[in-house]
């Protein structure tokens, strides 16, 4: 593993290590000292082209727990702005010297042009690039879901998994059925004809537009955010219906079996995806999601950053 | 196993030097009060656990054990790949004003204490912090002494000492043999 460019390059043992290493790493957070030298002297910079609160400082966090130095470079109000390009960004910090880069770009596929170019030499994490990928949350959400199915150890064999909402605009979504294939999960894509994405048939999972008739047959639901901002045409009539077919509220939450456990990526819109009453329930783990993203993005900067530097192939 | 391997401890040799180990271990610390034994992975906890068996038969009181996987404090991390972590594990009593036994299998350049060392400083603030190994093979590069020994085994720096247990290996067994 020399980048994490998509959630789709993780074998089934890489994916395994990585939440193995999590798992570990997740015992920084209860110590007095949290902090671990591993890092020390590295430098990760955070390149963040489009705005984000909880990735970022979760990378920031996750690289600090490590002893490593992060630089934040965001887009606006840098020389992004005033219209430099990707490659000399890239070439900037490819002299500051950057060990990692975090990148979060609009378009699709800027990470990997990122790491593939040889603009720079140093390992690149896709912390979300346009409507295609964000491997680091499908990662957290898979941990969850393993802490919570599968006693916290090795795969997600057999657990049903119901994605709900915006699937064409979520990479959440993309890189989730990625990854919950390779550990061996059984995906459900829920939403209307609308925010399904075109070929959306070959992808490794099962797809439904009536929410009612997949509920009661998952072990978790995951709900996601409707992008108003990514939506430039109607794709639903009103918000109102759309939330009354596809919000989770009270009496849907009901219908799930009594084990399942709710997740949302974030940020949540309540009274729309889903309910205030249901984000609240003992049942909904986003707090606990945000605590593990640190944890999973504190495996994958140890796993690339933590060794040897690797020749590129 | 290599055919130029010796065999220089056998399982009743390894069990003999565990409770060799657990009564200097009683004796020094006038008893089993307070303290705590930490295995450092993969064969450094087995080992820790059978001294605290040992030790409940000698005093009768149960010890804590648990385990230190020191690959995070490495000094030589970006020599290899990044490794695997193994478990970390402190009993619910902490480590906080205890005497802590550090137990590992074999002794050699002290880097490994080290790093043991400055994981516990993040953990706490031991009373003080003693070292148990089955073999102590020389060589050190750091100074840094245990204070129980299974085996002292004069080894050259061309020669490779495995030890294996049966809880990890299947088999009680310490050897030695040529490197090439």
């Amino acid at each position: 593993m020399q980048h994490l460019l998509s959630a789709g390059d993780l074998s089934l043992e890489e994916a395994v290590l990585i939440l193995d290493t999590a798992a570990e790493l997740a015992a920084v957070t209860d110590r007095s000292v949290k902090k671990l030298p591993t890092l020390r002297g590295r430098t990760v910079v955070n390149l963040f082209f489009e705005d984000s609160t909880r990735t970022r400082i979760s990378f920031e966090l996750a690289a600090k727990r490590l002893s490593a130095d992060v630089i934040n470079f965001a887009a606006k109000g840098s020389s992004v702005s005033k219209g430099e390009s990707l490659k000399d960004t890239a070439l900037t910090l490819e002299a500051m010297g950057a060990d990692a880069v975090v990148i979060r770009h609009g378009a699709s596929g800027a990470p990997h042009r990122l790491a593939t170019s040889g603009w720079i030499g140093a390992p690149v994490i896709n912390a979300g690039d346009g409507t295609h990928e964000h491997p680091t949350q499908a990662l957290l959400d898979a941990y969850t879901l393993r802490r919570h199915l599968r006693g916290g150890a090795g795969d997600l064999a057999g657990v049903r998994v119901a994605i709900v909402g915006d699937i064409l605009h979520s990479r959440v979504a993309r890189s989730n059925v990625l990854l919950l294939q390779t550990l061996g999960a059984d995906v459900t894509l829920v939403a209307p004809p609308t925010l399904m994405p075109f070929g959306v048939e070959s992808w490794p999972c099962r797809i439904s537009y009536d929410i009612d008739e997949v509920l009661p047959d998952v072990d978790a639901v995951m709900m996601l955010r409707v992008q108003a901002e990514r939506m430039q045409a109607a794709y639903f009539p009103s918000a109102l219906e759309y939330s009354r077919r596809y919000g989770l509220d009270v009496a849907r939450m009901a219908a799930l079996p009594s084990d399942a456990i709710v997740l949302h990526p974030g940020p949540m819109n309540r009274g729309m995806e889903i309910s205030a009453d249901v984000a609240d329930s003992p049942r909904s783990v986003m707090v606990e999601q945000v605590a593990n993203g640190v944890s999973v993005r504190m495996a994958v900067l140890y796993l690339l950053l933590g060794g040897m530097k690797e020749e590129s192939a | 196993m290599d055919s130029h391997a010796r065999v220089v401890l056998d399982d009743a040799d390894i069990g003999r030097a565990i409770r060799r180990i657990a009564h200097e271990i009683v004796e020094k610390a006038r008893g089993t009060d307070d303290l705590v034994l930490l295995g450092i992975p993969t064969r450094g906890v087995a080992l820790a656990e059978r001294i605290a068996v040992a030790l409940e038969s000698i005093e009768g009181a149960t010890v804590p054990v648990g385990s230190l996987d020191i690959t995070l404090y490495r000094d030589d991390l970006r020599l290899r790949p990044a490794r695997p972590l193994e478990e970390t594990s402190i009993p619910a009593e902490g480590i906080d004003g205890r005497v802590v036994v550090l137990v590992d299998d074999v002794l050699y350049s002290g880097r490994t204490v080290r790093a043991a060392l400055d994981a516990l400083n993040d953990l706490g603030r031991p009373a003080a912090v003693r070292l148990a190994v089955l073999v102590d093979r020389g060589h050190r590069e750091l100074p840094i002494r245990p204070d129980y020994v299974g085996k002292n085994l004069p080894t050259s720096v061309d020669e490779m000492v495995r030890v294996e247990v049966t809880e990890v290996d299947g088999v009680d067994r310490v050897a030695i043999w040529e490197g090439e």
